[in-house]
């Protein structure tokens, strides 16, 4: 038996468990697959982590070590090359590794901190064969970052998010030839920062509405055609073009990865993903909490640590039976906003509501109503898919309310 | 003139508005703190980047490193020259010097490595 198990040792496990073991939990088990903590982070080798939390530029790896220097000092119990198989309903947690074989911990509580995965290119449905050659972003991130390969010479990137912009920049400076970028939709999924420092630093031209309709090549990749496409989004044929080239890279998207808490019955929001929680970042099943990438999709980690810490507090207040359910209070969304996170209220507090929306609109009032009265506008000069927003709920705003509903007033 | 930029200091990534008159800066606008103001002015006159990147180690294995200061913008390849020509010598720990004056900066470790 132990108090609390948490599953993945990346910065949204690590910070979840220091956050409870300041709360007084001690006894607390990180399970961990990988051969060491800090998760994505130790391949995100680049700058840009920590400005919120930390007030400096730091790099992904350095970012990690932060918090894994705490739990090391805390002694808070990790177990590396540990891979989690299944999770029930009343918090029994399989897993397995070379040293102690296949064993069952039960839990008080248990956070979910798995991260997400990338969306493959079979998701895709690109025509043509399937030569060597087509990597995901994080693939080719990993094999040069941490192996020192270079997965080729002459590359054509498809998705313009994070990962996607972060490699055109890295892979020009190994030498590739990157010979622009590809995005479906109208505009980038990526940060503003990013289109700037990766791609027009280095003349890497960015094509919006484009999209690769061909791969070329028997054993290696030789070639792509990209199209332009329509409001629909569908190619269209008189603006086909060949590029040349030996590798394309697809960043095309995150999906948290919850097969685990599936097989928890943990209730999963089809727009997120991700499970649908409270404010204390708690699922439908009681005692199991998520937070991080496997929650919802973060641009930044320092959002991640953030909610890791919520999750973390209200984990070790369940394990005291201290977690109180006063209310419960749904949030609906509009549509142009997406979801928002967490999805429901279940005590009246100050809440800070985080939220995506599904295009980029300028000059924006959200809207928080009760169903009948507003009770919070907020204006925003821009908002986009790509960065998360956020609007905090005062306790008094709360008070004999049933439900909530979050919209966005283009003004 | 004006010059339009995206502020690359952090990830809120501010559109900076710079009147400029020739090389001398009139007004800055769009910034939300004063390193962005910072940016703005050091992107018209002398650009300059932070560049993150890895070395070979004594093992055969990497280490991420960094400069610890931002470099002149046009030295960002020269840099990473230097970077691929250089072997670290284990152990090493975040922060460590593995190459002293590059274009003004250190090369830094960004990791630990035993
Ligand atoms: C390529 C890339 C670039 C990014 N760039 C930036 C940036 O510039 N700035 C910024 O602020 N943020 C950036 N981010 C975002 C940030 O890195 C992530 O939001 C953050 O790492 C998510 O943390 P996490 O702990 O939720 O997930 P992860 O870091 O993915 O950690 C999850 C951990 O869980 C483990 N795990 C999963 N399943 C199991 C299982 N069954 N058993 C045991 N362990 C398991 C995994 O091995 C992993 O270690 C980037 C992300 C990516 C992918």
């Amino acid at each position: 038996m132990k108090d609390l198990v948490i599953i993945g040792g990346g910065p949204a496990g690590m910070s979840a468990a220091l956050s409870a073991f300041d709360c007084g939990i001690k006894d607390i088990l990180i399970l961990e697959r990988d051969s060491h903590l800090g998760g994505v982070l130790q391949q995100c080798i680049h700058n840009g982590f920590g400005l919120q939390k930390f007030g400096e530029e730091l790099t992904g790896p350095e970012y990690a070590f932060r918090y894994e220097e705490k739990i090391i000092k805390s002694g808070i119990e990790v177990k590396l090359n540990t891979m989690v198989l299944d999770i029930t309903e009343d918090k029994t947690v399989t897993a397995t590794n070379p040293h102690d074989g296949i064993f069952q911990i039960k839990a008080k509580a248990v956070i979910l901190a798995m991260g997400c995965r990338e969306r493959p290119r079979g998701a895709l449905n690109i025509a043509g064969s399937r030569p060597a050659g087509i990597f995901t972003a994080g693939t080719a991130q990993k094999l040069v970052n941490t192996k020192g390969l270079l997965p080729g010479k002459s590359v054509v990137i498809l998705g313009s998010g994070d990962i996607g912009l972060i490699m055109a920049k890295r892979l020009t400076l190994e030498g590739a030839k990157v010979k622009g970028v590809f995005e479906l939709m109208p505009y980038s999924g990526g940060l503003a920062r990013n289109i700037q420092q990766c791609l027009n630093d280095f003349n890497i031209p960015l094509r919006l509405s484009h999209t690769v309709v061909e791969v070329h090549g028997k054993e290696r990749v030789e070639g792509i055609t990209v199209a332009e496409v329509d409001e629909k989004r569908v190619p269209i044929e008189s603006t086909k073009e060949f590029i040349p080239c030996d590798t394309l890279l697809l960043s095309v998207g995150l999906i948290p990865e919850n097969e685990l808490s599936k097989s928890a019955n943990v209730k999963i929001s089809p727009v997120t993903n991700g499970a649908l929680v409270d404010q204390n970042r708690q699922t439908s099943v009681s005692g199991i909490f998520a937070c991080g990438n496997v929650l919802h999709v973060h641009d930044l980690v320092d959002f991640v640590s953030d909610e890791a810490e919520i999750a973390g507090k209200s984990a070790a207040k369940y394990i005291n039976n201290d977690l109180s359910d006063s209310t419960e209070i749904n949030i609906f969304t509009d549509g142009k906003i997406r979801y928002t996170v967490p999805q429901r209220i279940t005590d009246l507090t100050d809440v800070k509501v985080y939220f995506r929306v599904n295009n980029i609109y300028k000059n924006v009032n959200i809207k928080v109503t009760d169903g009948i009265n507003t009770l919070l506008t907020k204006k925003r000069p821009k908002v986009s898919p790509g960065e998360m927003e956020s609007v905090t709920l005062k306790n008094d705003h709360l008070k004999n309310v049933k439900e909530l509903h979050f919209s966005l007033e283009v003004v | 003139m004006e010059k339009i930029l995206t502020c690359i200091v952090c990830p809120l990534g501010c559109e900076l508005c710079i009147d400029l008159e020739g090389k001398e800066i009139i007004e800055i606008k769009g910034n939300t703190c004063n390193r962005g103001k910072i940016y703005a002015e050091n992107e018209c006159i002398s650009p300059k980047r932070t560049v993150t990147s890895t070395v070979k180690c004594t093992d055969g294995s990497l280490l991420s490193v960094k400069t610890d200061q931002p470099i002149p913008k046009e030295k960002v390849f020269d840099c990473m020259k230097i970077i691929n020509q250089t072997t670290a010598t284990l152990p090493v720990n975040i922060g460590d010097v593995i190459v002293k004056d590059v274009f003004g900066s250190n090369i830094v470790a960004t990791q630990n490595k035993n």
